[in-house]
């Protein structure tokens, strides 16, 4: 991997960003209705509401509050939450780190999943067992995960009290506990996608020249499965995560929101629910950043196992 | 001049007689689908949003083969008349996004230059923001329910059908018959919708079935949410956040409004897959 290559895949992400802060700054002051009036109640007077938008600096031209946005982020200020009176940073700072374990957790466990799962259905293509994983996995495809996640939440929490029906815990055997059904509910939807396209890759390596060459080395099929096929398949892998990092960030606002999860997801809704501009304005500048980097770190990975991959 | 010119490949049509099983009963699916839709009345003699405080809470039963809500409404009634809901939802959440994207794509791929590059770092800009934050983001910003999520969805949707639309004019461009059809002086107008187009829509049509799917989906998300359609509206995602403080004791409210959006999910994922079956070019 040339040093050249990732110097131009980051020296990319600069105007992406930039039009990524123009988009949401327009976006969010497109809002209709005034948070002032919204925060203070319909008892206000004009002349308390006029008061409040000089002190938030919402009675300034649309340029200077961008200027003041685009200044602020270069100081890593994101403003104010309107309704928590906390900075939106570090209400962001506390919150990312549930959302970080929840979408971790929900991949390995998808990738635990669909890993095994695709090369048995590939092994076994064309019988019963293949059509029972691609029918079991079809089906996870439809199941809505709002949906998946209630019906877990109430079979296993609530009726059989296997998992606690919210929160997040203390301590990190505590996270995995509290956070299991949610990443369950995340993962299976995430395996339904990975096993699509694993199953064919995975088909594509057991018929390739060099798998034959294995065999007719005399190499057991232990060793043909764990250095070539599953190998393969965890390259393939890495790269289908990257581009379902998106989905997987919307899977989590859902997720969080079923489960009562104290992340940036459920703090999104909430955001929008209450008109809190600056919250909503810091998530999603957040949320493209984590999509940007996660696709950085997918080409730069691709670009290191496969130097092919540079030239695109 | 009588040397044959390459002509345009034959469109592949699905052949009735190799019809894949998973598009037959897709199509089934659907057909029942429609039918609740159009005419829900003919399954059910109850009104989706009459109140009947005789009837509250009951369990599944005779009358009620689905139960009654906190209001007395009739669930099976709800479900039946949400298919109209959903499928519009399906219909116009993709509607927009397939006609836009694809004609954008097939004149990104066929012209090049500025076009291609501006559309594409606008899709660049689209695709780093998580597709249901951005929805629900515009959704904020619009306010909630039904109209302005499609507004939302087509603001976004449309960047997957412009991708596949302009990699298979790009190919497409220069096969045989492409060239052919410029050499004999056609307009580039008439080249591109009357021969290459017909011949790269394909991917196009095939992610439009998966699109629905994901269309509903989305829809029923953004309901469940609060910020898709509205209640009283018999919409499926609205009816399972209308249950779920009713999971424990009443658990049929939730239930069978998702088992619905899951039905209507299976099915357009097997026409695509059907589809993409019958469809494929066979080499």
């Amino acid at each position: 991997m040339s040093s050249a290559y990732v110097l131009r895949r980051l020296l990319q992400i600069i105007p992406l960003f930039l039009a990524v802060m123009v988009l949401i700054f327009v976006l969010v002051h497109l809002i209709p209705g005034d948070p002032v009036s919204t925060l203070l109640g319909d008892r206000a007077t004009p002349d308390i509401v006029a008061r409040a938008n000089k002190e938030l600096g919402l009675d300034r031209p649309l340029v200077v509050q961008f200027g003041f946005f685009v200044n602020g982020l270069l100081h890593g200020n994101l403003g104010e939450s309107i309704n928590l009176k906390v900075s939106v940073l570090s209400l962001i700072a506390d919150r990312l780190p549930v959302t970080l374990f929840l979408t971790v957790y929900a991949a390995v466990l998808g990738v635990l999943l669909a890993v095994p799962l695709a090369i048995l259905a590939a092994v076994r293509r064309n019988t019963w067992v293949d059509a029972l994983i691609r029918g079991f996995f079809q089906f996870g495809l439809s199941l809505p995960v709002f949906y998946l996640g209630l019906q877990l939440l109430t079979l296993l929490g609530a009726r059989l009290g296997l998992f606690p029906i919210g929160g997040y815990g203390e301590s990190f055997g505590d996270h995995l506990y509290h956070l299991f059904l949610p990443a369950l509910t995340l993962g299976l939807n995430l395996a339904a996608v990975l096993l699509r396209t694993l199953r064919s890759s995975v088909i594509e390596v057991l018929t390739a020249e060099y798998v034959d060459f294995a065999r007719a080395k005399g190499l057991k099929t232990w060793t043909i499965m764990t250095r070539h096929v599953l190998r393969n398949a965890l390259i393939g892998t890495v790269t289908l995560l990257g581009l379902n990092i998106g989905a997987l960030i919307g899977g989590a606002v859902i997720t969080e929101t079923v489960f009562a999860i104290p992340g940036v997801g459920r703090l999104m809704v909430d955001a929008i629910f209450a008109r809190d501009y600056p919250v909503v304005q810091g998530l999603t500048l957040t949320f493209a950043l984590l999509v940007s980097l996660v696709f950085l770190a997918t080409d730069l990975i691709h670009a290191r196992l496969d130097p092919r991959a540079e030239v695109a | 001049m009588t040397t044959a010119l390459p002509s345009s490949p034959a469109r592949v049509r699905p052949k009735w007689r190799s019809l894949k099983p998973t598009l037959l009963i897709g199509t089934v699916l659907l057909l029942i689908l429609l039918l609740a839709a159009l005419f829900p009345q003919l399954f059910t003699p109850y009104s989706p949003t009459d109140f009947d405080y005789t009837a509250i809470l009951s369990s599944p039963n005779l009358k009620h083969p689905f139960g009654t809500d906190n209001f007395g409404r009739d669930i099976f009634s709800r479900v039946i008349f949400g298919t109209r809901i959903d499928l519009q939802i399906a219909v116009f959440t993709t509607a927009f996004p397939f006609v836009f994207g694809t004609l954008l794509g097939a004149l990104s791929g066929f012209q090049g230059r500025w076009l291609d590059a501006l559309v594409g770092r606008v899709a660049d800009l689209v695709v780093v923001f998580p597709f249901l934050v951005l929805v629900i983001a515009i959704v904020a910003v619009l306010g909630p329910g039904l109209n302005n999520m499609f507004l939302a969805v087509s603001a976004v949707g449309w960047v997957s059908y412009w991708r596949l639309t302009r990699g298979e004019v790009l190919a497409q461009k220069k096969a045989e018959y492409a060239q052919a059809a410029q050499v004999l002086g056609y307009s580039p107008a008439r080249v591109l919708l009357r021969h290459i187009l017909p011949n790269a829509v394909t991917p196009a049509v095939v992610y439009l079935m998966t699109d629905m799917s994901l269309g509903i989906l989305l829809g029923a998300s953004l309901g469940y949410l609060g910020l898709g359609a509205q209640p009283p509206t018999p919409e499926w995602g609205v009816m399972v956040a209308d249950g779920k403080n009713f999971m424990v004791t009443a658990w049929w409210i939730g239930t069978f409004p998702g088992l619905a959006l899951t039905l209507a999910g299976v099915t357009f994922s097997l026409i695509g897959d059907g589809l993409a079956d019958a469809l494929r070019p066979k080499s």
